[in-house]
C-alpha cells in the first residue's frame, strides 16, 4: 500500500503543473459548490476558492517551516508554478484583452491621483504605526511604511536605508497582511464602497497597490473589474520602491527632526 | 491559429516587461515599474487593431481568451502558495500596520471615485455565467 502511495507522490511530482492544474481545478469546482449550496451564490465561489488556498497555504507553511505555502510539499509544488508571478501576470495581461479604452481614458487622471495617495496615504499609516511601537528612528519608520504599501516596497526601502533585518521582517509580514487581507476582504467592502464600475476599480488598484491582493480580490468580487485594478496596481510597486528611499524618506526624517 | 493570440500576448508581455526594465534602470531603482500594465495597453491597443482589421481570427483570440479565462483558477494557485504563516507570526504591529493601510485606503474610493464627474454606473448584471 504504503508502495502504491509512493508511487502516486511521484507521478504528482513528476508532473507538478499538471497535478497543480487538477487540483485547483478540484478546489474551484468545490468552492462553486458551497457557494451555490451553503451560500446560495451570495458568496462568490472565487471567494470561496481563494480563501481555502489561503488555508491551504498556512496549513502549507506550518507543515514545512517554508515561505512558499502550499507549494512547499513537494508533490504540490506545481502550484507554485502556477500561481508563480510569470504565469499570474501572463493571465492579467490577457485579462485586458477586449478592454474599453474610452473608460481607462475617462479615469485615467483618477488613476494616477489614487497611485500617489495611495503610496503616501500607506507610507504615513505604517510611520505611524511603527512610531507607537517604539521604532521612532526615521529610517525604520519609513520601511515599516514600505511594508505597509506592499510586501516588496518595505525590503527594497529598508534595503535602500539600511534598515535592521527586523524591522525588515515587520515591514515584509505588513505587507503580507495587506495583500491577504485584500484578496480575502474586497468581495465584502465591494458594495460599501461603489466597487462595481471600471472607473472605481482603477482607482481601488491605485490605493490598494498590492498586484497579488487587488488581483485577487477583484477576481472574487468580479472578473470583468480585474484588468482595470490591475493596471494601475501594476505601477504602484514601482512607485512606491522610487518614493519610499528618497521623497518620503526625508518628509519623515524631516519631520522626526 | 490558436498560436497566434498565445504569441501575440506573450510578445506584448515581454515588449512590457523590457520597458518596465528600462523605466526602473533609467529612474534609478531594481525593479519592474509597470511592466505589467504597459504590456496591458499594448494588448489593448494591438488587440483592437488586429480584431477591426480581421487580422486575428476568432479562433486565434482563443489563445488569449483561454488565459483569461484561467486568471482565477491562477489566483487560487497564487493564494495556495502565499507566505501567510509569515503573515500571521508578523506581530501587533506588522498586522496593524497591515490592517489600517487597506481600511484607510478603502474609505478613500469614493472619495475618489467623485474626481472628474459623478459615480459611473455600475456594470450590467451578468446574464452568463462567469466562465472559470
Amino acid at each position: 500500500m504504503t508502495e502504491i502511495l509512493d508511487l502516486m507522490a511521484q507521478v504528482m511530482s513528476r508532473y507538478g503543473l499538471i497535478t497543480a492544474f487538477a487540483v485547483v481545478g478540484i478546489t474551484v469546482w468545490v468552492s462553486y459548490q458551497l457557494s451555490t449550496r451553503l451560500t446560495r451564490g451570495h458568496l462568490h465561489g472565487s471567494a470561496i476558492a481563494i480563501m481555502l488556498g489561503l488555508l491551504a497555504a498556512y496549513v502549507g507553511g506550518v507543515v514545512t517551516g517554508g515561505n512558499r505555502g502550499i507549494a512547499d510539499l513537494e508533490v504540490f509544488a506545481g502550484i507554485g508554478l502556477m500561481g508563480g508571478a510569470m504565469l499570474r501576470d501572463f493571465a492579467i495581461i490577457a485579462t485586458a484583452f477586449g478592454v474599453d479604452t474610452r473608460e481607462l481614458a475617462r479615469a485615467g487622471a483618477a488613476g494616477v491621483i489614487s497611485l500617489f495617495t495611495g503610496v503616501f496615504v500607506s507610507f504615513a499609516i505604517g510611520a505611524a504605526v511603527a512610531y507607537a511601537f517604539g521604532y521612532t528612528d526615521p529610517v525604520s519608520m519609513t520601511t515599516i511604511g514600505g511594508g505597509a504599501a506592499t510586501y516588496i516596497v518595505g525590503p527594497v526601502t529598508g534595503a535602500a536605508l539600511g534598515a535592521s533585518s527586523d524591522v525588515i521582517a515587520i515591514s515584509i509580514a505588513a505587507g503580507l497582511i495587506k495583500s491577504m487581507l485584500v484578496m480575502a476582504g474586497t468581495p465584502f467592502v465591494a458594495p460599501l464602497i461603489g466597487l462595481n464600475n471600471p472607473r472605481s476599480a482603477m482607482i481601488y488598484g491605485g490605493l490598494m497597490g498590492t498586484t497579488s491582493g487587488v488581483a485577487g480580490g477583484l477576481a472574487a468580487t468580479d472578473e470583468r473589474l480585474v484588468p482595470y485594478g490591475a493596471m494601475t496596481a501594476t505601477f504602484y510597486t514601482g512607485l512606491g520602491a522610487l518614493l519610499g528611499p528618497s521623497v518620503i524618506f526625508l518628509i519623515i526624517r524631516a519631520i522626526m527632526a | 491559429m490558436v498560436i497566434y493570440g498565445v504569441a501575440l500576448l506573450a510578445g506584448c508581455m515581454l515588449v512590457g516587461a523590457f520597458i518596465g526594465e528600462l523605466i526602473g534602470k533609467l529612474i534609478g531603482i531594481d525593479a519592474n515599474v509597470g511592466g505589467v500594465g504597459i504590456s496591458m495597453l499594448l494588448l489593448i491597443l494591438i488587440g483592437a487593431k488586429v480584431r477591426a482589421s480581421g487580422r486575428l481570427r476568432p479562433i486565434s483570440q482563443t489563445g488569449i481568451t483561454f488565459w483569461s479565462a484561467i486568471y482565477i483558477p491562477i489566483v487560487v494557485a497564487m493564494a495556495a502558495s502565499q507566505n501567510v504563516v509569515a503573515a500571521v507570526r508578523g506581530g501587533t504591529a506588522a498586522v496593524l500596520a497591515g490592517v489600517l493601510a487597506v481600511v484607510v485606503s478603502c474609505a478613500l474610493v469614493p472619495v475618489l471615485s467623485r474626481i472628474g464627474g459623478e459615480p459611473s454606473p455600475p456594470l450590467p448584471d451578468p446574464d452568463v455565467e462567469q466562465g472559470v
